[in-house]
């Protein structure tokens, strides 16, 4: 749409400019304030220079929270959005049996963090749990508390539970909003079912679906609380993620400098793979 | 584009030879029946759990409840600091909600209709603190929101979450008001609206569906988050989602109180989404189909 | 190229037809001869798309049957009956070329790589594609897309019919004029049989050879558009075509006459069915002001300037009634007597056309 050019329309925005600089831009301070400083006490500090960002980068154990994150933020990306379609286009588009599907779907989304934690702590239990049962019983020896494959299936199914849901809202909003001429003249065509998803609703869902990834990516990218909850970031740090070793940092042993220099790192790189991820879909667009 | 949505679907009708078209749906109709019971069972066996004392779901496999009592939600409900807590936690999510949207309506409208000095960083900005973990930001916050004397209240949480919702708001509202085409607001205006009244009473039921939408994933991402919550409050504001950890570290891990206290944070959400269910198939393509 | 019969046509989208005021579709029987261009006619939710949906396969009827040259196809799928569709707004597969567009049914079908390029060449040759045939389908003007629409059905041999549906909808004006053209230059090239749904009277009557009249899922009158014109057999057609359309007078027979408000005009011979609610009805150019009295006598109530002719609005008794008069005729003013056409004053009977006044 042709936009007007007009100055005055920064009125409009003040009040989200300032309630975002109110939030973002005194803590980032503070942060980048302690990234560069070694904190001895109570108005004890020393400017250290780039010191702690040095350290963050040759420590070990956020070298491998690091690669870590990347793994799980791959994988949950590998299995939520070809679910997410999948069941999308399983759904009843219209009806009463499409309204209660998606009430059954969306479920999931709104159950806080560290409830969905408590529930799959006790779902997947070898013992006690209906999953961790189901699981033993077909013979493999499963046990998330002990061995770190089971602890990452836990958490990768966990993951799934609660945000495939927004990937399958997200597909179905785009498949809805497919006009039906476009499926009858595939049919006229002769399209089989598979091209009419790889010509037709795939190229229309590509909207969205850079949305859904998006999303997935940063917040699995920024998971704390259920593993927290679940696995505690174990067995050994097995599911250590970036955000669960920088608590353990800032909190657990009270390292403010590199904990900071830490949080910036990690800011810096949710935002390059955003834009990243978002650059490659828009050529994808484009193309 | 719209008048298509409103073609007759036909594609019930299909000519298909009728029996692989019934074996067709019996295959998809069951693979999404395997779905919803994967989504389906934790739900239920946090319901179950709630319904038994902490021993029992400790030491019991069985599918159904063992010896079933209510005992866990008495507790919460005659316990102030228990049902409480859902009134504090409501009340900043509805905070944060309300404010959200407030900030953000008029702001995506001046991102969807005019250019102005640095609109694009300013855009870009904004939805960079989309991407910043919480827990980059607990002491910065803490420090914060105590400096400024709302430690401790529901507009600390309610403001702290809308560090990360009110770029998600922007962008959504941004696409839904980007697919109405500018003449209705010249239109508007030429036939004696003020701006504000003509947002109001005209350009705001049009992208109804969106401000639902927006409304939701406000809802959605306070409800669910611990982090922010649990280091911005206390005792006065502390919401339940907090009230749960520090429970569980306290009195040692009384699980069938817990799974009560989960079992009624999932229920506003029930509600929500029931309001909002015929807005999904339109509202959640976020207006970038 | 075929002739498609449809027999005892009845659809309903719920399956059931015990309730007949909800069928789409009410029992209709027709030939689209082969070669014919054909144009369906009515008000939209009328069953015109129902109608050719069922002729493509996308929806299969009720009840009744579909003859392609005497073949039944009425359980075949659309990609078997060969049919080339367009609809109202462009459909296209946005990620391909304009020539995979148009080889993309043929590519279904798994034909030689050789025949579908030169299928491809000869179809986007036809419909002037050819210097676009590289580009991306997704950035075209709606013009050419409904060409490539229209290009992906004729590119398969053997095309036994090509049905439109409202395809000039979304095309601006100044263009659609061009397109039209082109659509009915392919018709006259290819001698296929063609039907055009539309619910504008001129591109009905433009573009077709015959005209099929519909409405509440009725087939109420096929013709030629002279037919139709001047002896609409249901008065829904009389009133849906001509601007303005025909003017129905309330009536009754009496002792051999037919008596109006506003006057009486002789019927002998002329039988009606008991009962029957009877209407004259009476194209606004079969009436002219008369120098002598004639008994009907009509009061001037609006003139409106059209150009070469006047649409003159006048009281008759308790009923107005429209009369189109040209320029060169001189309008009395005030009240005046009238003279009716009697070839072109016809009756009906309950809405049925029962005959005309002129052999009364």
């Amino acid at each position: 749409m042709h936009k007007l050019e007009d100055n005055r329309a920064w009125f409009l925005v003040i009040p989200v400019f300032v309630l975002v600089a109110f939030n973002a831009v005194v803590p980032l301070m503070t942060v980048v304030n302690y990234s560069v400083q070694d904190i001895f006490g109570p108005g004890q500090r020393a400017f250290v220079g780039v010191e702690w960002f040095r350290e963050m980068l040759r420590d070990p154990t956020v070298q491998s929270a690091f690669l870590r994150q990347i793994l799980f933020s791959l994988l949950v990306l590998a299995m939520q959005i070809p679910l997410g379609v999948g069941v999308a286009l399983l759904l009843p588009r219209s009806g009463w049996k499409s309204s209660l599907a998606i009430i059954l779907v969306a479920i999931p989304l709104l159950v806080p963090f560290n409830v969905v934690g408590t529930i799959w702590q006790v779902y997947a239990r070898p013992e006690i749990g209906l999953f961790g049962r189901l699981i033993n019983a077909t013979g493999i020896d499963y046990n998330y508390t002990a061995s770190p494959l089971a602890a990452w299936v836990t958490l990768l199914l966990m993951d799934a539970w609660h945000w495939a849901p927004l990937v399958i809202l997200l597909a179905f909003a785009g498949l809805c909003s497919i006009p039906e001429p476009y499926y009858q003249a595939a049919r006229i065509d002769g399209a089989s079912r598979a091209a009419v998803f790889r010509f037709i609703e795939l190229p229309k869902l590509r909207g969205v679906l850079t949305i859904a990834v998006l999303l997935r990516f940063m917040d699995s990218f920024m998971i704390y609380t259920e593993p927290f909850v679940v696995t505690g970031g174990g067995p050994g740090s097995s599911t250590t993620f970036l955000s669960i070793r920088l608590v353990n940092m800032a909190v657990g042993q009270f390292d403010l400098g590199p904990a900071a220099a830490f949080s910036l790192m990690y800011f810096l790189v949710i935002l390059l793979f955003s834009y990243v991820f978002y650059t490659i879909m828009k050529l994808n667009n484009a193309r | 584009m719209t008048a298509i949505q409103t073609f007759v679907p036909a594609a019930a009708e299909l000519t298909r030879p009728k029996r692989t078209a019934t074996r067709a749906r019996i295959f998809s109709a069951t693979l999404l029946g395997l779905f919803l019971l994967f989504q389906a069972l934790p739900i239920y066996w946090i319901v179950r759990m709630s319904l038994m004392t902490p021993n029992n779901v400790l030491t019991r496999p069985d599918f159904l409840p063992v010896e079933p009592t209510l005992d866990n939600y008495r507790t919460i409900f005659t316990d102030p600091s228990w049902y409480m807590s859902y009134v504090h936690q409501i009340s900043y999510v509805a905070l944060n909600t309300v404010i959200s949207l407030a900030v953000a309506l008029p702001a995506a409208y001046a991102f969807s209709r005019y250019r102005f000095l640095g609109d694009k960083h300013v855009f870009f900005w904004l939805f960079s603190n989309r991407m910043a973990p919480p827990a980059v930001f607990l002491l910065p916050f803490f420090q914060l929101y105590s400096a400024v004397g709302l430690f401790d209240t529901p507009w600390a949480v309610a403001l702290a979450h809308t560090l990360f919702v009110v770029p998600l708001a922007v962008w959504i509202l941004e696409g839904f008001m980007s697919g109405i085409p500018r003449e209705i607001d010249e239109t508007a205006l030429v036939d004696g609206f003020s701006l504000p009244r003509f947002f109001v009473t005209v350009f705001m039921p049009m992208i109804a569906s969106g401000i639902g939408v927006t409304a939701f994933f406000c809802f959605m991402f306070s409800w669910i988050e611990l982090l922010l919550a649990r280091t911005l409050t206390s005792v006065d504001a502390r919401p339940i989602v907090v009230t749960m950890t520090r429970t569980a570290s306290t009195s040692g891990m009384d699980w069938g109180l817990l799974a009560a206290a989960g079992v009624l944070t999932i229920l506003p959400g029930i509600a929500v989404i029931w309001f909002v269910r015929n807005y999904i198939a339109k509202g959640f393509a976020l207006g970038r189909v | 190229m075929a002739e498609i019969t449809i027999s005892a046509l009845c659809h309903s989208y719920d399956g059931d037809l015990s309730d007949r005021s909800r069928l789409a579709l009410k029992g209709i029987d027709h030939v689209w001869l082969d070669g014919g261009a054909y144009a369906l006619l009515g008000p939209s939710g009328g069953g015109k798309s129902s109608m050719l949906n069922i002729i493509s396969g996308l929806v299969r009827p009720t009840a009744g049957r579909i003859l392609f040259d005497g073949r039944e196809v009425t359980d075949l799928r659309p990609e078997e009956r060969n049919i080339a569709q367009v609809f109202q707004f462009p459909v296209l597969y946005d990620t391909m070329s304009v020539a995979e567009n148009l080889a993309f049914p043929l590519r279904n079908r798994r034909l030689p790589a050789p025949l579908i390029a030169r299928r491809v060449a000869e179809v986007a040759e036809m419909l002037d594609l050819g210097p676009l045939l590289k580009r991306r389908a997704a950035g075209l003007g709606a013009a050419d897309k409904q060409k490539i629409s229209l290009g992906r059905g004729l590119v398969r041999e053997d095309v036994a019919a090509i049905l439109f549906d409202e395809p000039l909808t979304v095309i601006d004006p100044q263009v659609k004029f061009e397109l039209r053209r082109k659509l009915k230059l392919v018709h006259e090239t290819l001698k296929l049989t063609l039907v055009y749904v539309t619910h504008d009277q001129n591109e009905a009557l433009t573009f077709a050879d015959e005209v099929v009249v519909m409405s509440h899922g009725e087939l109420l009158q096929a013709g030629t558009p002279e037919a139709l014109y001047e002896r609409p057999s249901h008065s829904f057609v009389g009133r849906f075509i001509g601007s303005p359309g025909m003017n129905f007078l309330p009536c009754a027979l009496e002792g051999g006459e037919i008596r109006f408000d506003g006057g009486r005009l002789p019927a002998r011979g002329l039988a009606v069915p008991g009962r029957a609610k009877l209407a004259l009805g009476l194209r606004p150019q079969a009436i002219r002001p008369a120098a002598a009295p004639t008994g009907i006598e009509a009061d001037l109530i609006e003139v409106e300037e059209r150009g070469s002719y006047r649409i003159v609005d006048l009281a008759l008794g308790a009923n107005r009634i429209k009369m189109r008069l040209p320029e060169d005729i001189p309008l009395p003013a005030g009240r005046f007597p009238l003279a009716f056409n009697l070839s072109s004053t016809l009756v009906y009977a309950d809405d049925q056309l029962v005959g005309d006044l002129t052999h009364a």
